[in-house]
């Protein structure tokens, strides 16, 4: 069902591209994913072309690898230089390993920016973080702790260990707990690698090797459907509950049957949108990407880099019994 | 197809027979990899590029040039999948060692010697006691890379040295990358060791019959040893060649490697079984494989429809000579 879709929208991609070399002149922008098969990014790429679309001269180019390794992605990447595409959006899976490619591409002429997960500054013109670290530190403990009056121990099933932006998240949520949260516990963090198998195996880890557990956080959409689903199957419904950033389609079932509480996101579909407006602004209107410029994002608003060439897009979101039902048929 | 053969042509030299089919495979990999080459110039207007072809090179050459001491190895009937496991500790140890400010030289002995070193603890294990190269290998393959793992954590080692760089993205002459310069030097040195020599006709022996071999003279334990050391400074090699193209280094680099190193071999035509193979075979095959990635990645074909298509190609060139052999008669009939 998955695979006939992901084909069908391949096929429909590769029309689209085709058609769209009729008009040389449009601009080619890549939204490179960390791997192809996430909800997630499928969301963000349907936010890429809503915005291709507004912006009437532009062809996205949606790919990724089928691994989320950094050598793969670099395979990716050559194929989109040799393409002599205009822009390349990254989300990355290793912010350092793919500084050198990125560079090659600066160098050929093609306008670099990251989104989700970034790139180190020297291989991107700029960044566009879907929210702030701080506040996604803040909200993954806090959607955990909302539901713990009394406290308790909860652990943590991110992605890969090599994710640039969960460990970010990992690393704030850390710093927030002894101040906001001093009854909450966190006692591991464990990494599933965004791999259904993997994520499971570690979620099932954590419930054998910490009985006392109120909650498993997990801040990748992958990690926090696998961990639900063992603590449906475990039978722990209403005794540990989970929590994260998972993708309401994907999760609703979950918030149904009582295994999560409330979970949170951002908007993907914004993301991907934003991520092609800024590449679109740097590549086209040769706006400069450096410390203060504002970048216009659409509909979605403006954004205004920081020291780092970095920006912010908004908050998080957070989906609870009362609204999953509503976002689920969005993404 | 209607009358059978009623006379069955039995082979006045069973030689011939063997390098006839050797020669087919080989073309077979020719007509494929020309095949592919003409597809891809016609599907994408980009293919025919100087630098896109040069770029084409990164994407398999360190695998390749694994695949060559593996190709020995596999042909003498033993395997190793800790490679990729053994490229990450290397680039671990280098970048443990960066931090110290070792330079570019200090960083190339370290990789070498790194490398062979765990292709020395392979071949002892499996030579010195006697265990099968496939268990030792799988057990190396979590001890290597689960030491990288404690080193590292979650953490990168970066601040390599600017000069050492050029290995995984400098280029030696033109558009001609210093990876695929090397790895066409290494296939040579292979080509001649497995071809020419007295220790490559070994190989083929002890991976024909290890106990006829032994009875023979050859020193079936002395020889499989140096393979593994063989195959562990390649991955060294090119455990350089990829930290220095990545200009940084995390425990997960590398992974999956073995397999793909592994399905270049199989596609070059040597025998998993051990006892047949030649270099050219796994030289077309790592060409066929950067020309089917690289070719689809630039119709922006996503990779799972890509890895389909490799693992459809891989069975069909299997397939094809073992359906020849079965079958063949009945057309030449």
């Amino acid at each position: 069902m998955k695979l006939s879709r992901r084909l069908m929208m391949a096929a429909a991609l590769s029309t689209a591209l085709f058609a769209g070399n009729a008009y040389a002149a449009n601009v080619k922008i890549a939204l490179v994913v960390k791997s192809l098969g996430n909800g997630f990014f499928d969301a963000a790429a349907k936010g890429a072309e809503k915005a291709a679309k507004e912006l009437g001269d532009v062809d996205v180019i949606y790919t990724g690898p089928t691994k989320a390794t950094a050598e793969a992605q670099i395979e990716v990447i050559n194929t989109l230089i040799a393409q002599k595409v205009d822009a390349i959006a990254i989300s990355a899976n290793d912010g350092d390993a793919l500084v050198p490619v990125l560079k090659k591409a600066m160098e050929r002429g093609i306008t670099v920016i990251s989104w989700d997960s970034g790139v180190a500054a020297a291989g991107r013109q700029m960044h566009l973080n879907p929210s702030d670290t701080g506040l996604i530190g803040e909200t993954i403990i806090k959607l955990a702790a909302d539901y713990l009056p009394d406290g308790g121990e909860v652990a943590i099933l991110s992605a890969a260990s090599t994710a640039t932006n969960q460990n970010a998240w990992i690393e704030a949520a850390k710093k927030i707990l002894p101040e906001k949260f001093p009854k909450i516990k966190l006692v591991a963090t464990v990494y599933g690698d965004d791999d259904s198998a993997k994520s499971t195996d570690e979620a099932k880890g954590l419930l054998k090797t910490y009985p006392n557990l109120k909650a498993i956080i997990a801040p990748t959409t992958v990690g926090v459907v696998a961990a639900a689903q063992v603590v449906t199957d475990a039978g722990l419904i209403g005794k540990v509950n989970v929590t994260g950033l998972a993708l309401p389609s994907e999760f609703k079932k979950f918030i149904d049957n009582g295994s999560s509480q409330a979970v949170a996101l951002w908007n993907p579909i914004d993301l991907g949108y934003s991520a092609i407006y800024l590449a679109h602004d740097i590549a086209v209107k040769k706006m400069e990407a450096k410390p203060g410029a504002k970048l216009s994002i659409g509909s979605v608003g403006e954004v205004t880099l920081d020291d780092t060439n970095s920006a912010a897009m908004a908050p998080p979101f957070t989906f609870d019994k009362k609204n999953i039902e509503e976002f689920s048929k969005i993404y | 197809m209607s009358a059978a053969p009623t006379v069955r042509h039995i082979p006045d030299r069973l030689d011939k027979a063997l390098t006839s089919i050797l020669l087919s495979w080989e073309s077979l990999l020719v007509l494929v990899a020309v095949a592919i080459f003409i597809a891809n110039s016609l599907a994408s207007p980009y293919f025919l590029d100087a630098y896109a072809l040069s770029d084409l090179t990164f994407n398999f050459a360190e695998k390749a040039l694994i695949a060559l001491a593996m190709a020995l190895l596999i042909i003498s009937g033993e395997i190793d999948l800790s490679v990729a496991a053994t490229m990450a500790l290397t680039s671990t140890l280098m970048g443990f060692a960066a931090q110290f400010g070792v330079g570019t030289f200090g960083l190339v002995i370290i990789g070498i010697a790194v490398g062979l070193a765990c292709g020395v603890f392979n071949g002892f294990l499996v030579t010195g006691l006697g265990l099968p190269s496939i268990v030792v290998t799988i057990g190396t393959m979590s001890l290597f890379r689960g030491v990288s793992f404690i080193i590292l954590g979650d953490q990168a080692y970066k601040g390599y040295p600017e000069s050492f760089a050029f290995f995984g993205q400098g280029y030696v002459w033109g558009v001609i990358s210093f990876e695929f310069a090397l790895f066409l030097v290494a296939a040579v040195i292979y080509w001649f060791l497995l071809h020419r020599t007295n220790f490559g006709r070994r190989i083929f022996a002890i991976g024909n019959n290890q106990v006829t071999a032994q009875f023979s003279g050859v020193r079936v334990k002395r020889i499989k040893f140096i393979l593994f050391c063989l195959t562990g400074l390649m991955a060294g090699i090119a455990s350089i060649l990829l930290t220095s193209r990545l200009g940084s280094t995390r425990p997960s680099i590398a992974q999956g490697y073995e397999l793909e190193a592994i399905t270049m071999v199989v596609l070059g035509g040597v025998s998993i079984l051990g006892g047949a193979g030649s270099i050219i075979g796994v030289v077309l095959a790592a060409f066929i494989m950067g020309l089917v990635t690289f070719g689809l990645g630039l119709l922006n074909v996503p990779g799972i429809v890509m890895s389909i298509f490799i693992g459809l190609l891989l069975i069909i060139i299997i397939a094809l000579p073992i359906l020849w052999r079965r079958f063949g008669w009945l057309i030449k009939a």
